[in-house]
């Protein structure tokens, strides 16, 4: 029998067996559709993260100040504490040359006033250049203005809360506000953004770094963040920092650069190896169907004995009743995962459609994965079966009636 | 079939036996059996139920491997070969009907009088071509579209033996082929058996009834595994 006919013979013993096939495609459909499921969640997930991450900014190299890492040499005779990390420092960094710009940022929990209203609020001191390293918007007004980051007027750009809280959903451009002792005169308002990674922008007040630091009464940054010139200028920002630094403070770096891109990575390690996990587990699910495969041909055989009694005493050879009932099996394996795949498609798209901005999306190499799993739990588990229908005793199969 | 050595035996059975371990005992289906049948013979196999006569059939169209003895067909050894060759041989040498027909009930006449062809790998024109033929012969060619469970008893068995004779086997084997069948079919059935052993077919027939026992040339007659009658033994 050629490959076509075997194929179309089987179809015919498939279809002859509604019941019974039909089973047995459900169960590998509903295996195949929850690896494509799982997985385009996982998958989902990872894009998220990604997408929260890239809003940040672009080709950011983040300083902290404190080294992570010990250094190996001995422990220092004199406890030290880490040196602050300063505006000056900022500034230097902005002299490598693989840094655009350079954002210096310092951050305090500060009363905020006007009239009778008041709330404790984040303060943000930074410069003007953070506008553009951390993507903002502005719904009104403007940033911070450029110029000396030591010496900065007392203005104050303010989120979307403050403008509720403090001036009952008017435009604040141009009033002025009391941030502790000290007031600021309301240049801007940053557009309603939400969150983005864990920092609600909607509540924080913006001052400029120095004001800051004369607010909080420390000349010690947050952090800095640098952005550099070029997604390939990122690893040299990174060295370019450390050098820098280290020449500023007696020749230790004690400060952490992490690039945007080292975290972003870790996070996509992260949720892949989730994804691959759920699909893994996902996976079980075929590994289930595959043995509903094997009892469902089990009862083919079972009931099929006397036709492949027949078969052979008409001349079939075993090896030709095996592949008749592998046949079988991975005709109905395909057509499951078709099913499955159909099926687990349509559950992503509609959960796409109720959380539009999730980005629910399929890998694609689960797609394959699952199609190829369940093709192999399809003819695995059928292997064992066709073989017992190839053993049989034509007489005595033939005689079963 | 080719006959290697033209005169020689094409079926030749010497000190056959077939046992069956039952219980703790063992019951001998076939107790030293010697049986020679030439190209084109016809024969009727009769005996009492349980005799051994199925089993003679199953061992002589290979469904069955005797456990002592030799079984040479067409002057060659049968009992080293391998289950594939043993495969090959029943597709293309020996035809089998059965009392029950064992016809495939999802598959249309046509269809099941194909199979031996699709097990032989010969092209679907040619298939089609042949089925057609031997079909009109049996005169159901309005029936080549129907289902076993649409079609009488006497039909069935028609397709049946048109299933078993497509390949042109040289050896028919018929185990009650009218055991289920009514008078008017069954004669209808044995008239087209002996027609195909007129055009050259060795037939063997086991039967229970006489009056077709009696038609064929050469009757046996088993008792207990071993033939206790042979009217043309050494002939
Ligand atoms: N598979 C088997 N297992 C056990 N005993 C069997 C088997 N096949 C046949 N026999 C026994 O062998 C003897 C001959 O059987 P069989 O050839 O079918 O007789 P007949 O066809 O003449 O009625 C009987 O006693 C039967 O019970
Ligand atoms: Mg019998």
């Amino acid at each position: 029998m050629k490959t076509r006919r075997q194929a179309r013979f089987a179809l015919r013993a498939v279809t002859a067996s509604r019941l019974r096939s039909a089973l047995m495609l459900l169960a590998l459909a509903i295996g195949v559709a929850a690896v494509v499921v799982l997985t385009a969640l996982g998958e989902g997930a990872r894009r998220y993260v990604g997408g929260e991450f890239s809003a940040l900014g672009t080709n950011l190299v983040i300083v902290l100040p404190g080294a992570t890492e010990t250094t190996g040499g001995p422990p220092p005779i004199m406890g030290v504490t880490p040196r602050d990390l300063t505006v000056q420092d900022a500034i230097a960094l902005s002299h490598s040359r693989a840094v655009e710009r350079v954002a210096p940022v310092a951050v305090g929990i500060a009363p905020v006033s006007r009239g009778s209203r008041e709330r404790e609020v984040m303060v943000l001191g930074t410069t003007h250049d953070m506008l553009s390293v951390r993507h903002l918007t502005m719904a009104a007004g403007r940033f911070l203005p450029p110029g000396d980051p030591e010496r900065g007027d007392p203005v104050a750009v303010v989120g979307d809360t403050i403008r509720r809280e403090l001036f009952a959903g008017k435009n604040p451009v141009g009033e002025w506000v009391r941030l502790g002792d000290r007031r600021f005169r309301v240049i801007g308002l940053l557009a309603d953004t939400g969150r983005s990674m864990g920092t609600d922008l909607d509540q924080v007040v913006v001052i400029p770094v120095s004001q800051a630091q004369a607010l909080f009464g420390t000349p010690g940054l947050f952090r800095v963040i640098l952005q550099a010139r070029g997604r390939d200028r990122v690893e040299m920002a990174k060295a370019d920092a450390m050098r820098i630094i280290a020449e500023r403070h007696e020749g230790e770096a004690d400060v952490t650069v992490i690039t945007q891109d080292a975290i972003l990575a870790t996070f996509d390690r992260i949720f892949t190896a989730l994804t691959a996990t759920v699909g893994g587990i996902a996976a079980i699910s075929l590994i289930v169907a595959g043995i509903l495969v094997m009892n469902v041909m089990l009862v083919a055989v079972a009931q099929r004995t006397p036709e492949v009694g027949l078969l052979k005493a008409l001349g079939a050879t075993p090896r030709r009743v095996r592949l008749l009932f592998l046949w079988e099996a991975a005709l109905l394996s395909l057509a499951g995962a078709a099913c499955g795949l159909a099926l687990g498609y349509l559950g992503v798209a509609a959960i796409g459609q109720f959380y539009p901005g999730f980005p629910v999306a399929v890998p694609p190499w689960a797609a394959g994965a699952a199609v190829a799993v369940s093709g192999t739990a399809g003819l695995a588990f059928g292997v064992w079966p066709a073989s017992r229908a190839a053993r049989l005793d034509p007489v005595a199969s033939l005689e079963r009636r | 079939m080719n006959a290697s050595s033209p005169d020689g035996p094409l079926i030749s059975l010497s000190g056959v036996t077939r046992t069956y371990p039952v219980g703790g005992s063992h019951v001998h289906a076939l107790d030293g059996v010697d049986l020679t049948v030439r190209a084109g013979e016809y024969l009727s196999i009769m005996g009492p139920s349980g005799s051994g006569k199925s089993t003679l059939l199953h061992v002589i169209g290979l469904l069955d491997r005797p456990d002592t003895g030799r079984y040479l067909l067409d002057g060659r050894d049968t009992g080293t070969l391998p289950d594939r060759e043993q495969a090959a041989l029943r597709l293309h040498h020996i035809g089998f009907v059965f009392q029950f027909f064992h016809l495939i009930p999802r598959l249309t006449a046509a269809e099941n009088v194909a199979l031996p062809l699709e097990l032989a790998g010969v092209d679907a024109a040619g298939a089609a071509a042949r089925v057609h033929q031997a079909l009109a012969e049996l005169g159901l060619e309005d029936r080549a579209g129907h289902r076993p469970d649409q079609l009488s008893g006497g039909q069935r068995q028609r397709v049946a033996i048109a299933r078993a004779t497509i390949m042109q086997p040289g050896i028919l084997l018929a185990d009650e082929p009218t055991g289920n069948l009514d008078r008017h079919s069954g004669a209808e059935v044995v008239e087209l058996l002996e027609e195909l052993n007129g055009r050259g077919i060795a037939l063997l027939v086991v039967t229970h009834d006489p009056v077709i026992g009696e038609r064929a040339r050469r009757r046996i007659r088993v008792e207990d595994g071993t033939i206790v009658s042979d009217n043309g033994a050494g002939s």
